[in-house]
């Protein structure tokens, strides 16, 4: 399709930019470097735009009334068979498109944000070349032709993730988090890379536009095909959903989420918020005909996978202090929601609500989330401290801060009309009608969202309101209030989005309507979850003490993340590697390394025992051979005396 | 040993082996004092003992193999001039060691050459 021919673009820029700015910035001055990542970003933000407008509303829908899948670009990298062959390219659909335009925004803001929040520090050209390097790996991702594209920018953005929570890499803490992120995400693309070993060795191909036609017939090879009494269909995208949990932090990989927080503000707003944690629901999405046509049993595992994540992560989220910390919890929460979505989502129309509603819940969080991480950024920076004891009362300091902070509170918390609501809304109406263990689940999550939002909202701005500083807090600069409003724009009105003219399963456009029921449900718990906030937290009281005293067990495990750091320590340690590495460590060195060392040992000491022949006296040198002359004659001598006789 | 006798008290010709004997002896007195001597000089009077128990050979191989022909003693001629070129050689050496390590012995004075 010519028509979208300048989208490549959208990828080439931050590439380019990212060698540019990667090779040359020690040359650059530090604004310079950061303005040509920003201009960058905002080249592509526009084109995305473009992209999108021009996809949905001048392509528009085909002739059965949907949105087409457009190949834009694509040619073939490396064939290995006829039937095995890697591309690239660039592939247009709904979500797609729909991410294209969440990643520019929310990266370009950060780009802006960045400006000021970074402003002096060391490494500042490195900081830019590094969120040039993750905007371009995770549009990468999002417009992945193949599934083998996918997971090459999958691992891409792994790294970019890892190398900017490790940007303070003097700080020990940073250093460790940065490991534990990449060792976990990567412990579980090695799930997600079987998967796609599995998936392809049967289906024969990595094509997303093949693999996700309705009525497939490349499934057929899958026929009676089981390992351990499960189809082995449903282990390739149990595998593949393993990788999507990995990097979206569900339980039981969510433990690298809270610590990816030691990276600069800014890019966990970008990276572990807005962008690279969604990308294992946009994987669900993308294969999501496979998961709802071939292995429905493996969609309901996904939905309860989320439906417990978001549980469990709104009730740690209530007892974290850190700041940052209780977002990242919040963030582990909401992309629960987005997975439960897809989990209880139908195929086609209304039934596909589900898939349209995580969609749009991704897409309005993505602001919301950005927003509260980038004002966090701004509070972090005016009183140099991630710990809530250390703040209250900021209102009257920072009013920018606080005004948008309090719109992405009520947007996280689904108070309507901000844009949390109707996503929020979705996705509880259609767990509603599918299981209403997962509409529990998220129902409570809710309203514990609401109630840990406002704590934090209290605590910040609120609680003691005549806090004494040693440097009285002042309000951010241009720069980066500038993105706050934006974002606190998007937040505040994302929520207007026909989605459901948009995204569906089908590519169909349907009508949504706002549930009444589920509508009221959840507007009150949320309101319920805010009105608690307000009276433990609005002033400094008793309140939270005495009830921390009153449920002490389930205070103490949630403040401790429910020891899931310790189990995960206490697998690795006193399992994996006492009972696995250390014995076959031990093997390698007895016995491996045991047999060249002695090898070597051998050698050594023959060496030594004749070293002495070789004494540099002429003279025995002669004797020896002059002995060996007399014996080889004697020798022949008597040979040939032998043959005469 | 009796025919050899014989044929000495006799006047006769002096058989071969008569001479390879004593070819024989000298050579083996020269490898004893090559590998024995520590003197330089002694060492290299050994190897001239060997050179011209070789020489003998040379001639009496070919004064009682082939009579008509001269190469065996031409060989011998050619090998003495050799020899006297490698004992100049060799002396010039030893001088030379002597003015370094005043010893013209082969023994632990002498290790400058060694590793």
């Amino acid at each position: 399709m010519d028509t979208f021919n300048y989208s490549i673009l959208i990828l080439l820029f931050p590439a380019i930019f990212f060698i540019i700015i990667g090779l040359f910035g020690k040359y650059m001055k530090p604004i310079v470097a950061g303005t040509l990542g920003t201009i960058s970003l905002s080249v592509i933000t526009i084109l995305a735009y473009i992209t999108a407008y021009q996809y949905f509303f001048v392509v528009g829908t085909g002739a059965d009334g949907a949105y087409q899948a457009i190949n834009v670009f694509h040619f073939e990298w490396l064939r290995f068979t006829d039937t095995l062959h890697i591309d690239l390219g660039m592939y247009l659909d709904p979500i797609s498109t729909l991410m294209l335009v969440v990643i520019t925004t929310v990266s370009l803001m950060v780009h802006i944000y960045s400006l000021g929040y970074m402003k002096g520090e060391i490494g500042f050209q490195r900081y830019y070349a590094f969120l040039s390097l993750f905007s371009f790996s995770m549009l990468g991702l999002v417009v992945a032709t193949n599934i083998f594209q996918m997971y090459i920018f999958w691992e891409l953005v792994g790294v970019s993730s890892f190398l900017l929570i490790s940007f303070y890499y003097v700080k020990p803490s940073a250093v460790a988090a940065s490991k534990k992120a990449f060792i976990v995400t990567r412990f579980a693309d090695f799930f997600f890379l079987v998967g796609i070993l599995v998936l392809s060795f049967y289906t024969k191909t990595f094509d997303f536009e093949v693999l996700t036609t309705v009525g497939s017939p490349v499934f057929a090879s899958f026929a009676g095909a089981s390992f351990l009494g499960i189809s082995v269909l449903s282990w390739a995208m149990m595998l593949i959903f393993m990788g999507g949990v990995g990097k979206s932090a569900m339980m039981p990989f969510h433990i690298w989420l809270p610590d990816a927080m030691e990276g600069p503000t800014p890019a966990s707003a970008l990276i572990h918020a807005a962008t690279m944690v969604v990308a294992g629901v946009f994987l669900v999405a993308r294969l999501f005909p496979i998961y709802v046509f071939q292995t429905p049993e493996v969609l309901t595992i996904i939905g309860y996978v989320g439906g417990i994540t978001s549980i469990f992560a709104a009730v740690v989220a209530c007892t974290q202090t850190d700041i940052k910390r209780v977002l990242a919890f919040s963030t582990i929460s909401q992309i629960a929601y987005m997975i439960t979505s897809l989990g209880v989502s139908g195929w086609g129309g209304h039934e596909g609500l589900g898939y349209m509603a995580s969609m749009f819940h991704l897409f309005t969080h993505a602001f919301f989330k950005a927003l509260l991480f980038l004002g966090a950024g701004a509070i972090i920076h005016a009183v140099h401290s991630n710990e809530m004891d250390a703040m209250g009362g900021l209102k009257k300091y920072m009013p920018i801060s606080r005004w948008t902070f309090l719109i992405a509170c009520l947007a996280i918390a689904g108070i309507p009309p901000f844009s949390g609501f109707f996503s929020k809304d979705e996705i509880l109406a259609a767990a509603f009608h599918h299981d209403l263990f997962l509409f529990a689940c998220l129902f409570i999550g809710a309203g514990l969202t609401a109630f840990y939002m406002f704590r934090l909202y209290f605590r910040i701005f609120h609680y003691e309101n005549d806090k004494v500083y040693h440097h009285t807090p002042h309000e951010a600069e241009p720069s980066m209030t500038i993105p706050l409003i934006v974002l606190g724009a998007f937040s505040a009105f994302s929520g207007f989005v026909p989605f459901s003219k948009l995204i569906t399963t089908d590519g169909k456009p349907f009508e949504a309507h706002i549930d009444p029921l589920v509508a009221g449900l959840s507007i009150g718990v949320a309101v319920i979850g805010i009105a608690i906030a307000f009276v433990m937290y609005r002033k400094k009281t008793s309140i939270p003490d005495q009830i921390v005293e009153k449920i002490k067990w389930l205070y103490t495990g949630a403040y401790h993340k429910f020891y899931f750091d310790e189990l995960w320590l206490f697998v690795t340690r006193k399992i994996i590697f006492a009972r696995i590495s250390i014995p076959i460590a031990r093997f390698d060195r007895r016995f491996v390394d045991g047999f060249m060392n002695s090898l070597a040992y051998v050698t050594n000491a023959t060496s030594e025992a004749i070293k002495g022949f070789q004494s540099g006296r002429i003279q025995q040198y002669a004797f020896v051979y002059l002995l060996g002359a007399l014996i080889l004659i004697i020798g022949f001598t008597f040979s040939i005396w032998q043959l005469i006789c | 040993m009796g025919e050899l006798i014989t044929s000495f008290l006799s006047g006769g010709p002096i058989p071969m082996f008569a001479y390879l004997i004593v070819s024989t002896l000298m050579f083996f007195i020269g490898v004893y004092g090559f590998l024995s001597r520590k003197n330089m000089l002694m060492v290299l009077i050994s190897i001239e003992l060997m050179l011209n128990a070789a020489d003998i050979n040379f001639a009496v191989f070919n004064r009682y193999l082939y009579p008509e022909q001269h190469e065996g003693l031409f060989f011998a001629l050619f090998a003495i001039g050799i020899a006297a070129a490698e004992t100049a050689v060799a002396i010039a050496i030893i001088i030379n060691i002597y003015r370094n390590v005043k010893s013209i012995y082969i023994d632990e004075n002498i290790t400058e050459m060694k590793n």
